[in-house]
C-alpha cells in the first residue's frame, strides 16, 4: 500500500472518453448490437428556447389578456379535400400506435384532444376501436408497414396521414420488440406473437415522388376526395421533400425534427440523423413560400414541443399547427415518480430501478415494462394508468399550453394565434439566427444574409 | 353519368367520355341502389385508381390496359383486366378477386389482407411484397424480391422466379414449379407435404390453371430473423 502524501490529487477529466461514450463501449463490447430506445433525441441542439418574442409596447398594440378574445381556431385540409378538418386548437396529437402505447393510452389521448376539439393519431398498428370512438377528430396513418391498414378504418377516419418518415429515424422503418408483441398486437399485425417485429421502411406500393402523386390520388379517390391528406416527413432535406410532398398532392404537410419521439429506434438513428425542429421549421416555410403555397398548404411541426411558447413560436416562424408526442405521453404520467391507482398515488421508483433506470431518465419504452402503464403491452402494467385520471391530465395540459399560447400572442397584439408573425421573434443565439433565419436580439443580423 | 347504358342490369362506361372519380363515386355510392351487377370499363388507356376501394358483389371488366393500384382495397368485387396492369394491382385487397388477363408490373398483390389476386402472365418484381393474408396466383413467372417481408396468405408461381425470393419472409407461403434463381434473406426450400399439395391444388383451382401441384417447390421462411440476434452480422 502506498502512504498517503499530502499532494493535491487533481483527476483529469476526459471529454473524448467522457462517461456517456465509457458507457456506450462497454455496451457495444458486452451485447455486439446497437442500442435501441424510446424517447427523442437528447444532445443540446438549438430550439425553440433559443427564440423570444418582442411582445408589444408603444410601437405596438397589445390585447387585454382577460377580455379580448384570441381566436385558436385551425383549419387543416383547405387544398382539395372536400371536408377539410375545423381544430379548436393548432395543437394536435402526433401518431402513436397501439402496440407501441396500452389502448388505455391512447383512449385517454382521444378523450383529451376530444375536450379541446383536436384531433389525435392512428400509429403503426392500425386503428383501434377504442380510439375511434373517443377521439373526436381521427387522423389514420398509412405507413411503410400497412399493419392492420383496411379500407373500412379509411372511411371512417377524418384525415389521412401518409407517413413518409419520422424525425426519431428518417429513412427507417418501425420497430416493436417481442415484449410488445401481445396476442391482440399480433392479430392486428398479422404477425406470429411475439417475434421481433421488423419492418419496412419504404412503403409497398409505391417508390418515388411521381408514384407518390398516384398513390395519394388512391387514398382520395377511396374516400371520395372527402378527406384531407397528410404527407409526414422526417426532417432532413426539409426543402426538397415539402415541395415534392406538395407536388404530389398534398393538403398538409407534416415536417419530424430530429428531437421527434419514437417508441423503439437505434439510438445513433434517434441523435444522430435529421435536423433540429427549428431549422426543419424555416426551411419547410421557405419551401412553401418558394412555390407560392402558403395558406393553400398547411404546415404542421413536430419534434421536441413542450410548451405553449414554442407553440407561439413555432406558429410565429410559420406553422399552421404543432404536434405533440413524448409530451402528451408525459402528461399522462411518463417519468413521473407516481401513478395513480384507486384513488391513489404510487410509487414506481422501484419499477423503474428494475429495468435499469429511475423517474426523469426512462427511455425504455422498447421493454414493454413501463413503470406507469403508458407504452406496454403487459395486462397487469396496463392497470397503472387510470384512463380517466389521465384523460384529465392531458386535458390540463393542452389547455395549459393554449393559454400560454392566446397570453403571448395577445402580448403581441393579435386577436388570432395564426396572425403571429416572424417579425415578433428574435433569437437569443447565433446558431438559432442562423438556423430560423430570425435576427439576432439587439441586432438586424441574421447568419449568412446581407454578404455577412 | 351520361355515358352509363342500362342494359340488363350491365352498364358499361367509357373513361373516354367519364372520369375515372366518376366511375369510382358510381361504384361507391349509386352501384347498391341500381341492382347494376356487372360493370364494363371501356378506353382504361393506362389510367390510374380504375375500381379503387370497391365493396359490392359486382363484376367489373375492364376492357384494356390500366394504369396503377387497379383494384386498390378491393372488397367483395371480381374485378378483370383484359390487358395488361401497371404498379400494385390490387394493393391492400381485403376480399373479392382481381383477375389480369395480360402481364402486371411491380408490386402486384402489395399489402393484400386476403381474396385472391390473379396474373394470367408475369408478374414484374415485388409481386405479394408485404401480403397479410391474400392468395396471389400468376399463370407465368415473377420477378426479383417477390414475396418480400410476405406476413400471410400464399403466392404461387407458376413459371420461374427471379433473385431474391421471399426475402424477411413471415408467416406466407410461396409455392414455385419453374426454376428459382435465388432466394432471399431467411427464406428456405422445405418440403412439399400432402397439406401443400392439397393448397396448391385448391388455389390453381380457383385461378383455372391446369399445372400438377406435384411440380411445385414449397418456399417459407426459416424464422431465424424473428429475433435480434448480434450474430447476424450483414449476412443478409
Ligand atoms: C411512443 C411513440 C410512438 C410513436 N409511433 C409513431 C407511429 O406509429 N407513427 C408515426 O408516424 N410516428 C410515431 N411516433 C412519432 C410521433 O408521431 C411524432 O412524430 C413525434 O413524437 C413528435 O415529436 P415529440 O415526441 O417530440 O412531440 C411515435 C412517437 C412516440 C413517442
Ligand atoms: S415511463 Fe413508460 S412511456 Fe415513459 S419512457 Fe419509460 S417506458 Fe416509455
Amino acid at each position: 500500500m502506498s502512504k498517503p502524501t499530502d499532494k493535491p490529487v487533481y483527476i483529469e477529466p476526459n471529454y473524448t472518453y467522457g462517461d456517456a461514450t465509457l458507457h456506450y463501449i462497454q455496451q457495444a463490447a458486452e451485447h455486439g448490437l446497437y442500442e435501441i430506445r424510446g424517447l427523442g433525441a437528447k444532445r443540446r441542439v438549438p430550439t425553440f428556447d433559443d427564440l423570444t418574442f418582442l411582445t408589444a409596447s408603444a410601437s405596438r398594440y397589445p390585447l387585454e389578456g382577460y377580455r379580448e378574445k384570441c381566436e385558436t381556431k385551425t383549419v387543416l385540409g383547405t387544398r382539395f379535400a372536400k371536408k377539410p378538418i375545423e381544430l379548436g386548437i393548432p395543437i394536435t396529437i402526433a401518431g402513436m400506435s397501439f402496440g407501441a402505447l396500452t389502448a388505455q393510452a391512447k383512449d385517454a389521448l382521444g378523450r383529451a384532444a376530444g375536450e379541446l376539439g383536436t384531433s389525435t393519431t392512428t400509429g403503426d398498428g392500425g386503428m383501434t376501436p377504442e380510439e375511434r370512438r373517443s377521439s373526436k377528430t381521427l387522423v389514420y396513418q398509412c405507413l411503410p408497414s400497412r399493419y392492420g391498414f383496411n379500407p373500412d378504418d379509411l372511411r371512417q377516419a377524418d384525415a389521412i396521414e401518409l407517413v413518409v418518415g419520422q424525425g426519431a429515424k428518417p429513412g427507417g422503418g418501425g420497430m416493436l420488440l417481442g415484449q410488445k408483441i401481445s396476442p391482440r398486437v399480433a392479430g392486428m399485425r398479422t404477425l406470429p406473437e411475439g417475434i421481433d417485429q421488423r419492418s419496412a421502411c419504404r412503403h409497398p406500393d409505391w417508390t418515388g415522388s411521381d408514384d407518390l402523386a398516384i398513390k395519394l390520388s388512391e387514398l382520395r379517390e377511396l374516400t371520395d376526395w372527402q378527406l384531407p391528406v397528410y404527407v409526414k416527413i422526417g426532417a432532413t432535406r426539409v426543402k426538397n421533400d415539402v415541395k415534392l410532398a406538395v407536388a404530389a398532392g398534398a393538403d398538409v404537410v407534416v415536417v419530424d425534427g430530429m428531437q421527434g419521439g419514437t417508441a423503439a429506434t437505434q439510438q445513433v438513428f434517434i441523435e444522430h440523423a435529421g435536423i433540429p425542429t427549428l431549422a426543419a421549421l424555416r426551411q419547410a416555410v421557405e419551401a412553401l413560400e418558394e412555390i407560392d403555397k402558403v395558406g393553400e398548404v398547411q404546415l404542421i411541426i413536430s419534434g421536441g414541443i413542450r410548451s405553449g411558447a414554442d407553440v407561439a413560436k413555432a406558429l410565429a416562424m410559420g406553422a399552421d399547427a404543432v404536434s405533440i408526442g413524448q409530451a402528451a405521453m408525459m402528461a399522462l404520467g411518463c417519468n413521473a415518480r407516481h401513478y395513480h391507482m384507486n384513488g391513489r398515488l404510487v410509487d414506481a421508483t422501484d419499477d423503474y430501478a428494475a429495468i435499469g433506470t429511475a423517474p426523469g431518465y426512462c427511455h425504455h419504452c422498447h421493454t414493454g415494462l413501463c413503470p406507469v402503464g403508458i407504452a406496454t403491452q403487459t395486462p397487469e402494467l396496463e392497470k397503472r394508468l387510470d384512463v380517466d385520471w389521465g384523460a384529465r391530465r392531458v386535458k390540463n395540459y393542452l389547455q395549459t399550453l393554449t393559454m400560454e399560447l392566446t397570453t403571448l400572442a395577445r402580448a403581441c397584439g393579435k386577436s388570432n394565434v395564426h396572425n403571429l408573425e416572424r417579425e415578433d421573434l428574435a433569437a437569443l443565439t447565433i446558431e438559432a439566427a442562423a438556423m430560423a433565419k430570425i435576427p439576432l436580439a439587439g441586432t438586424d443580423w441574421i447568419p449568412g444574409h446581407n454578404g455577412y | 353519368m351520361e355515358t352509363i347504358t342500362d342494359t340488363d342490369k350491365t352498364v358499361r362506361v367509357d373513361l373516354d367520355e367519364s372520369s375515372v372519380r366518376d366511375l369510382n363515386q358510381f361504384l361507391h355510392h349509386d352501384l347498391a341502389a341500381s341492382g347494376v351487377k356487372h360493370i364494363e370499363v371501356l378506353n382504361p388507356n393506362g389510367r390510374h385508381n380504375i375500381a379503387v376501394g370497391v365493396d359490392a358483389p359486382v363484376s367489373v371488366d375492364i376492357r384494356g390496359h390500366a394504369g396503377y393500384f387497379i383494384g386498390g382495397m378491393n372488397k367483395q368485387a371480381r374485378i378483370t383486366v383484359h390487358g395488361n396492369v401497371g404498379w400494385s394491382v390490387g394493393e391492400n385487397i381485403m376480399s373479392g378477386s382481381i383477375r389480369v388477363k395480360g402481364n402486371a408490373s411491380e408490386c402486384a398483390g402489395a399489402s393484400g389482407h386476403g381474396g385472391l389476386v390473379v396474373i394470367e402472365g408475369d408478374a414484374s418484381s415485388r409481386c405479394g411484397i408485404s401480403m397479410k393474408g391474400c392468395d396471389i396466383v400468376v399463370g407465368g413467372s415473377v420477378g426479383h424480391m417477390s414475396a418480400f417481408m410476405a406476413q400471410l396468405g400464399t403466392l404461387v408461381v407458376c413459371g420461374d422466379a427471379d433473385a431474391g425470393l421471399g426475402d424477411s419472409l413471415y408467416e406466407a407461403v410461396i409455392y414455385v414449379r419453374g426454376t428459382i434463381k435465388g432466394l432471399g434473406a431467411d427464406a428456405r426450400e422445405e418440403p412439399m407435404g400432402e397439406e401443400d399439395y392439397a393448397r396448391v391444388a385448391a388455389l390453381l383451382d380457383k385461378a383455372g390453371f391446369d399445372h400438377d401441384p406435384k411440380a411445385f417447390k414449397r418456399v417459407a421462411s426459416a424464422r431465424t430473423l424473428y429475433h435480434w440476434n448480434a450474430d447476424h452480422h450483414q449476412e443478409y
